[in-house]
């Protein structure tokens, strides 16, 4: 079996139909050597559709995938040389943690001697060395997905495919995963897919992210572009833009919009093709909203006047829910806890105020 | 027994925290007088049987006048039970793995997916175990007879298959469906062909249920009456069958305790087998554990 | 359809072929596995059966002569001779109270049994040996243990319980005990299972609802367990129904145990009719489904989702 590696992997057009059902339409890609890309998106937007289209685990229906100048979504899986990580970690029960690792080895015909070196290394890689007789039944969560993790990179694999690797791991376990993926990832110079639901993480790990939605592409690009300049208020919304405020458009000059909002008005940034009076959505950041002393010091005259009704402590800094009142919901980051039930005023730069077109497919 | 389980009788408002009647004392005492009633009927046909077994004559005393052990003998010359006694081990041999090979792999099939006319296959394979054997033997024995199969030991293996096949199936479906199929995917992103992945994963991670299904298919197999009456004949009857010949062989059955002493071996034979097959199951569960990750 | 969609045109085409199409739909070569069970069951069972059915059309001249229909001759007598037809109900009489007291008996045994106790395995033991009996042996042992001059009449006139000893076998009671010593384990084991299916948390959540014992059977483990009792009474039931050897050994097979079954087989082995045989046979089977389809269609109406527990 060959294992070639490639300079370049490339979707086209990838799409996936369950029986009338489209989970997955039209998905380009191209993943560069090296790069370690995320797919994100809620449950049922087809990241793992996707990710078992390209392990070989589902059938395409629409597109190809060539690896190099090779053709592979023609191939089972069994022939495309990829690695891939369960989000149930799929160990075999019935092997220690050394024959788990070792299966796929055996599967290729390594010869004994090698496969043992190739083990053991791959064991001490995810430090599990004192580990390495027991049974997976015999492991911690964390552990078990240390051995998956070293089964599927102990065939140098020219690409890993991480299917929610995470998901079932306590929060902190998962930050110490990440790192540890991270780092893997890095010092053998794997090429990784990698799916999950969870921003953060993403954004974290990943040098490029593509977003999904009801099984269709919605942005690719960097954390950084993600996360600045999110191609739609979907978009925004799971890159933590949690304020999505419905208004109209009142004027537009340049690159800047007026919204009527209700009972005030904010100037934003055109975030898509806009019409004057056209339904749109205003995406903010709560850590982009600053309380200010009065309405005179709002910045680029954005002044919305709210009363905080939860103030909760996270550490650093304070989460607050403040309701304008007409009742619009004003998610808020602050430094300094406003005093609950004690109206305030909240401003926000007008380009770090996102103005979407509300109608989306 | 009942003594040191039944809760003493109490009103219900006396009943402390952490009390463990379930059953209150009067349905308590019923349900362990039936089951006394049971037990007392199991032990006393099972104990007379092998008293009988031993007895020279017994009529109307509690235990036989004279004991002996020349009824085994008899019984063993004169209804060549060595030879029965293969025929039923060959049968019932021949019957598990056959059924085992046929049954698996649609077991695995049925629990893994989904196809047009899944329920009407399901169905069909449901019938042979619901339906009297009688139902569907007598046609079935017509048939063998018509190709000249009657009274062959094959005939008989054929017929125990019938139920014997959907029986497989229906007990090894839960099992297989247990099985996280993500482990299947993983063995093949290891690059294990079907091949492999049956053999190397699946197969021991199915050993339990097979062993299980196989027991439960010689345990039926070994205790089918009807199907293999239906067809047998003096050179492929199994034991049960020939204990019910004797019992109602025309023209005066045999001697009561040669039949007791049949009955003994054929007891005796299933015990031997149960406990032999009992030995090879691995009491602990692969499959069990696959699920009880543990989520910290 | 959005500024973003990276669709291009023409990837609409679908690239898939007929074989991935078919795939999608469940039908590709791993089908093949089923091919072994299905041949086997069509040449073993369904082709029999359908051997059967037909041979059922075709009546013996005796039959046709004495009860006309024709191709149905063998039908109009199963109805018309009241010899054959009473057997439908001397089967039904020993098979529906069988099972009723196999289920009935088997959910307070499991539910004692749930319990931790000394003695527990040994007890549970003894209540599954009957499956190694086998009919044969059960049949001898009542014969012997519960006759004229066994253990049981002499016990029962000992303690002074009756004058005379009791008629226990060769008649309709020694089909129903051999009946009940060879369908209570599998009724035990059923209900067992079922019963370790449900989330022992219910009963303690009913208990800190201020729910009795009585209460939290009735309205929680009952509830949840009825779709199991149903299937359990089905399974007992068609071992009943489809009683044998035990109606010729420890009944009255010419009188109270002149079951479907002893029919069927006399037709087959001591007249040579093959045809009447085979259409007792084919009654048979219809009465049983009947009555599987009453009990299934009652089923229906319980609770059928998950019980919380493991199984």
């Amino acid at each position: 079996m060959s294992t070639s590696t490639f300079e370049a992997l490339e979707l086209r057009g990838v799409g996936r139909t369950f029986g009338g059902h489209e989970a997955l339409k039209g998905l380009d890609l191209t993943v560069r050597r090296g790069e370690f890309i995320a797919l994100l998106g809620p449950s049922g937007c087809g990241k793992s559709t996707a990710l078992n289209c390209i392990a070989g685990l589902l059938p395409l229906t629409h597109g190809e995938i060539v690896a190099g100048d090779r053709r592979v979504d023609t191939l089972p899986p069994e022939k495309r040389g990829f690695g891939m990580v369960f989000q149930s970690y799929a160990l075999f029960p019935h092997l220690t943690v050394e024959r788990n690792v070792a299966f796929g080895l055996q599967m290729q015909g390594v010869p004994r001697h090698e496969q043992k070196q190739r083990v053991k290394d791959a064991i001490a890689m995810v430090k599990l060395e004192e580990h390495a007789t027991k049974l997976p039944g015999q492991l911690s969560g964390g552990q078990q997905q240390r051995v998956a993790i070293a089964r599927a990179i102990v065939l140098e694999p020219s690409l890993v495919l991480m299917d929610e690797p995470l998901s079932n791991l306590d929060a902190k376990l998962r930050l110490d995963m990440r790192a540890e993926i991270r780092r893997l990832h890095q010092s053998l110079g794997l090429t990784t897919i990698y799916v999950t639901h969870d921003q953060e993480e993403a954004l974290s790990m990943a040098d490029r992210l593509v977003v999904l939605r009801d099984g269709r592409t919605q942005q690719i690009g960097t954390p950084a572009e993600l996360y600045d300049h999110p191609a739609n208020w979907h978009v925004a919304d799971f890159m933590g833009y949690r304020n999505l405020l419905d208004g109209t458009v009142t004027q537009i000059a340049g690159d800047t919009a007026t919204v009527n909002l209700g009972s005030f008005e904010l100037h934003g940034h055109v975030a898509g093709p806009l019409a004057a009076s056209a339904r749109v959505r205003v995406a903010i950041r709560p850590d982009d909203v600053v309380v200010t002393a009065s309405a005179a010091d709002a910045i680029d005259g954005n002044a919305i006047k709210a009363t905080p009704s939860v103030v909760e402590y996270h550490g650093r800094e304070f989460s607050v829910t403040a309701l304008t009142d007409d009742g619009l919901r004003l998610n808020v980051k602050a430094a300094t806890a406003p005093v609950q039930g004690e109206p305030a005023t909240f401003t926000v730069r007008a380009e770090r105020a996102l103005v979407f077109p509300e109608e989306l497919a | 027994m009942a003594t040191t389980v039944a809760a003493p009788r109490r009103r219900k408002q006396n009943l402390v925290p952490g009390d463990k009647a379930i059953v209150a004392s009067p349905s308590a005492w019923f349900v362990w007088f039936g089951m006394a009633a049971f037990l007392i009927l199991l032990i006393g046909i099972l104990s007379t049987v092998v008293v009988d077994s031993f007895g020279r004559q017994w009529f109307a005393n509690w235990l036989p006048q004279e004991w002996t052990a020349s009824w085994y003998g008899q019984g063993w010359e004169r209804f060549d039970l060595g030879h029965v006694i293969t025929v039923t081990v060959l049968v019932a041999v021949v019957v598990v793995v056959v059924s085992v090979l046929i049954g698996t792999p649609a077991a695995y099939l049925l629990a893994r997916k989904n196809f047009p006319g899944k329920k009407a296959i399901n169905l069909l394979f449901l019938l042979p175990v619901i339906i009297p054997p009688i139902t569907f033997g007598i046609p079935l024995a017509t048939l063998m007879y018509s190709w000249g199969l009657g009274r062959t030991v094959l005939a008989v293996i054929l017929v125990n298959l019938v139920p014997s096949v959907p029986f497989v199936i229906l007990t090894m479906t839960p099992f297989i469906e247990q099985i996280n199929p993500a482990i299947e995917s993983a063995a093949k992103m290891c690059g294990a062909s079907i091949l492999k992945v049956f053999t190397k994963v699946l197969a021991p991670l199915l050993v339990p249920g097979i062993l299980a299904a196989a027991i439960l298919v010689l345990v039926r197999t070994v205790g089918m009456f009807e199907l293999t009456f239906l067809v047998s004949g003096p050179q492929s009857d199994t034991l049960v069958v020939s204990i019910y010949r004797a019992m109602t062989s025309a023209g005066g059955s045999e001697a009561r305790q040669l039949v007791s002493a049949m009955a003994v071996l054929y007891t005796g034979t299933m015990l031997v087998i149960l406990i032999a097959a009992l030995r090879f199951v691995n009491p602990t569960q692969l499959v069990a554990r696959v699920r009880d990750n543990p989520d910290d | 359809m959005t500024a973003v969609t990276m669709t291009r045109a023409g990837a609409e085409r679908s690239s898939a072929s007929l074989k991935h199409r078919l795939a999608e739909r469940g039908i590709d070569s791993s089908l093949l596995l089923l091919l072994p069970a299905l041949l086997f069951s069509l040449v073993l069972f369904v082709y029999p059966f359908a051997y059967g059915l037909g041979l059922s059309f075709q009546p013996s001249g005796a039959i046709q002569q004495e009860f006309g229909g024709g191709f149905f001759a063998n039908y109009v007598a199963f109805f018309k001779d009241p010899f054959i037809f009473d057997s439908v109900w001397l089967t039904l009489r020993l098979a529906l109270p069988t099972a009723l007291i196999n289920v009935v008996g088997a959910v307070p045994v499991a539910l004692v049994l749930r319990r931790k106790f000394r003695g527990k395995r040994l007890l549970s033991s003894i209540l599954v040996l009957p499956i190694t009996l086998g009919t044969v042996l059960t049949a001898q042992g009542l014969l012997i243990f519960a006759g004229r001059q066994g253990w049981l009449n002499r016990a029962l006139m000992g303690i002074g319980l009756i004058d005379q000893p009791i008629q226990f076998v060769n008649n309709y009671l020694g089909v129903m005990l051999s009946l009940i010593i060879s369908g209570f384990p599998f009724a035990f084991l059923l209900v067992s299972s079922y019963l370790s299916g449900i989330d022992p948390s219910l009963d303690a959540a009913g208990r800190t609802l201020g729910a009795g014992w009585w209460n939290r059977f009735r309205r929680i483990t009952l509830p949840l367990l009825a779709p199991g009792l149903a299937t359990t009474f089905i399974l007992t039931f068609v071992l009943a129904f489809s009683v044998f050897p035990s109606a010729r050994l420890v009944g009255n097979p010419n009188g109270s145990t002149r079951v479907l079954a002893l029919m069927a087989y006399r037709s087959f082995g001591e007249q040579n009719d093959y045809t009447m045989a085979s259409t007792i046979a084919v009654m048979m089977g219809a009465c049983e489904l009947v009555f599987i389809a009453l009990v299934l269609a009652w089923r229906s109406s319980f609770y059928k989702g998950s019980t919380g527990g493991k199984g």
